[in-house]
């Protein structure tokens, strides 16, 4: 935020901070109720000597007192105290770029569905929120990170992430609840439930408190933030960064690594066509009706694959890491418009003539026939026609023959089932590998032919 | 002495718009699953898990809510704005500053950014319960067209402010389209396709023109994203919604273990 000395934007955030705190307390006061009138609480411990018996309520109880504290501690500008250290946003900014987010959002997720059994506990999954919320507070208090996080437009990103974080858990809770159930050889949850109920009054009430829940919420956010409106359009004045709509930016996102006919034009489609053959390819009849994660682990995987780590992963670098030039920018760091960051992306046929058989890349000689420059085109970019001809054609009877689970897929899938299904995996395949070769040799392009627009 | 409930209920204007009596005992609450047009979408009974909320997350039914919501404040905002280059900022601006119901714009972005995220979820949640096997995969396809007339339609909404942020937005988003694959002056193959030395994709001929009725965003553009915006899209997304419903139902009501 120009213009804006440190005093004044803490003041500007401390109200909304204290606000924030106190509703993350009151959150934490109802989980405690909750669990207690319920029964639900489990005891933990018991307090020595005066052998009072501490359960999970009493701890969210605590929680809810810190952050009654640190509510208090926001107001009239003491949020400038409840931040991180400059040194730990130096340090986080430092570790952060396109590699380390990517790997390390894969790498968390990897391990929270390996380990998902602890991670749907309840206590574990409220205690990550409570911490994800109190580093967000403390982040605040940033002015890099609260410039980003407040914009008109961001908002819903921020809301969608945790909307969608607590959509993962109750999938995954109750997938877990059913795995466990039908390994003990009973039905799913959902089974349970079969009983037949009146449309009226069950559903339509239900309907009717969720229109009034969405049309209060819609009114708040409506009342309480502005929607943007910048300067008037002037087709000469290009904004750096100049970005898609939010829900595009995982697109543009791509474009670092593929040029826009395929970023823009064959990757959504294929999203797209991917998405829509998904039942026809998924022919495993378990898993119909109820969540469930290990009668579907393949389908399950691919999918949060897809969404979660390529495009919403994405989605969220594209808009809150990404600044002019399309730069990378840590959470805290400012976005420097002169920020340079040196390109010295190198293209396979580069790679193969030049620094491997250490010649001249091939090259039509001056005046001859176009039929001639094409051939002498397709030998530049053998290795990279090479490459993907293997790649494409190779893949699925390689993924049959050398491994167990896709023969057994394609045995029962059939062929042209078989195929659609690996092409549209490979062909997903193809992102995270062009930026695994990006970051780890610099890759440019497999094949470059920029004399017909066809870089890939 | 009857209440002025029974007096109401007793009326015969009450009675010529409610075919029926309040819906209080068994017989009642079926007929008016039956006799009411809103409520007819609904079968009469359900299996109670297929409406839990923890089961369904209630994200189809407030995807739609917020295409209602969209529908009701985009006619209002019909009201105030012009299309033209002249007018279009100034009437976002005049909504802001000099019209009452101020927060009409704010309810319609909002709810689209919401209608987004809703329609994420919702098709999450289709996934997780595994609800596109069959019988219900051509539901499932039709969803996925719906989900990408939610995008468009935030899309070429995006522009209508006629700002900084929507032009830019829009024409990043829409630069791809000169790459498309023979159909893009810039895009691989489109070279191929001339007839007797002359191109037949340039910039004023290719899928990017048709998209912005210009070589660049601009005037054009403008009234062509209205039109999709205000009237093509939101009649497609109506009609696909229709069938969508109808599909619920036709493929045996909401999925749940067999
Ligand atoms: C404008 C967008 C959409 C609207 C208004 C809408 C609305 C609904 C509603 C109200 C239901 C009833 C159950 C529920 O609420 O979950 C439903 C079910 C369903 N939707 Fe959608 N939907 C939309 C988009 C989608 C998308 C994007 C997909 C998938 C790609 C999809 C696939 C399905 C399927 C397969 C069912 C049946 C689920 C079951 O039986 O459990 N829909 N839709």
């Amino acid at each position: 935020m120009h213009g804006q000395n440190y005093e004044e934007f803490i003041l500007g955030v401390s109200g909304f901070l204290t606000a924030y705190y106190v509703f993350i307390a009151i959150m934490n006061a109802v989980a405690a109720l909750y669990l207690w009138q319920s029964g639900r609480a489990k005891p933990l411990f018991r307090f020595p000597i005066v052998g009072f018996m501490v359960s999970t309520a009493h701890i969210w109880v605590i929680v809810t007192a810190i952050f009654l504290m640190l509510g208090a501690g926001a107001t009239n500008g003491g949020a400038s105290v409840l931040s991180l250290s400059t040194s730990t946003r130096d340090l986080i900014d430092s570790w952060m770029n396109p590699i380390t987010y990517s790997l390390g959002t894969l790498g968390i997720l990897s391990v929270v569905f390996v380990a998902r059994k602890f991670f749907v506990k309840p206590i574990v999954a409220w205690s990550l929120l409570n911490l994800s919320l109190l580093f967000m507070g403390l982040s605040m208090t940033d002015m890099e990170f609260a410039a980003i996080v407040m914009k008109p437009d961001n908002v819903p990103i921020v809301a969608m992430i945790y909307l969608l974080g607590y959509f993962t858990w109750l999938g995954a809770y109750r997938a877990v609840q059913n795995d466990e159930r039908i390994a003990r050889g009973e039905q799913p949850l959902e089974s349970l439930d079969n009983e037949k109920v009146l449309v009226w009054p069950d559903l339509v009430y239900t309907e009717l408190i969720c229109m009034i829940v969405v049309t209060a919420i819609l009114l708040l956010w409506g009342v309480g933030l502005m929607a943007p409106l910048e300067e008037p359009a002037s087709t000469v004045q290009t904004p750096n960064p100049s970005k898609a709509p939010w829900y595009f930016l995982g697109l543009q996102e791509m474009l670092v690594y593929y040029d826009p006919w395929m970023a823009g034009v064959v990757l959504p489609s294929l999203i797209v066509g991917g998405l829509m053959a998904i039942p026809f390819i998924d022919f495993n009849p378990k898993g119909n009706g109820y969540y469930t994660i290990a009668e579907r682990k393949f389908a399950y995987c691919t999918f949060q694959f897809g969404f979660l780590v390529l495009w919403v992963t994405l989605i969220v670098m594209g808009t809150f890491l990404r600044g002019p030039n399309w730069n990378f920018f840590g959470f805290y760091e400012t976005w420097d418009q002169h920020k340079v960051q040196a390109l010295n992306n190198v293209d396979l046929s580069q790679y193969f003539w030049v620094n491997l058989l250490q010649m001249g890349r091939p090259k039509a000689p001056d005046g001859s026939s176009t039929a001639m420059t094409v051939v002498y085109i397709a030998v530049r970019e053998s290795p990279g026609i090479l490459l993907l001809l293997f790649y494409f054609v190779g893949g699925p009877p390689a993924m049959v023959i050398y491994n167990k689970f896709f023969r057994q897929l394609f045995l029962r899938m059939g062929f042209m089932r078989y195929m659609v299904l690996s092409n549209l995996i490979l062909l997903m395949g193809l992102l995270p590998l062009k930026m695994v070769a990006r970051w780890v040799v610099n890759l440019k392009y497999f094949i470059s032919i920029p004399e017909y627009f066809l870089n890939f | 002495m009857p209440s002025l409930d029974e007096i109401i209920r007793g009326s015969q204007i009450w009675k010529s718009i409610f075919r029926h009596p309040a819906p209080v005992d068994r017989r009642n609450r079926v007929v008016v699953m039956l006799t009411n047009f809103f409520l007819h979408l609904h079968p009469v009974s359900v299996k109670k898990q297929g409406i839990a909320l923890s089961y369904t997350w209630c994200m189809g039914g407030v995807t739609f809510f917020l295409f209602l919501v969209e529908t009701v404040t985009g006619v209002l905002l019909m009201f105030y704005y012009r299309p033209t280059l002249e007018w279009a900022y100034n009437d976002i601006l005049a909504l802001r500053d000099v019209t009452s119901l101020g927060v009409l714009r704010e309810i319609h972005r909002w709810g689209a950014h919401a209608m987004v995220i809703t329609v994420w979820l919702h098709m999450y949640r289709v996934f997780l319960t595994g609800s596109y096997k069959p019988p219900r995969e051509f539901n499932w396809v039709l969803g996925v067209i719906l989900l990408l007339l939610t995008l468009l339609l935030s899309f070429t909404g995006y522009l209508l402010p006629w700002d900084q942020l929507a032009i830019w937005a829009i024409t990043v988003g829409s630069n791809m389209a000169r790459a498309t694959p023979f159909l893009g002056h810039e895009g691989p193959g489109a070279a191929l396709l001339t007839v007797d030395g002359i191109d037949m994709i340039t910039n004023a001929s290719d899928a990017r023109f048709g998209l912005l009725g210009a070589r660049f965003v601009g005037e054009e553009t403008l009234n062509r994203f209205y039109v999709l915006h205000c009237v093509a899209i939101p009649l497609g997304a109506a009609l696909l919604i229709a069938i969508h419903f109808w599909r619920i139902r036709k493929d045996g009501g909401i999925s749940g273990p067999l």
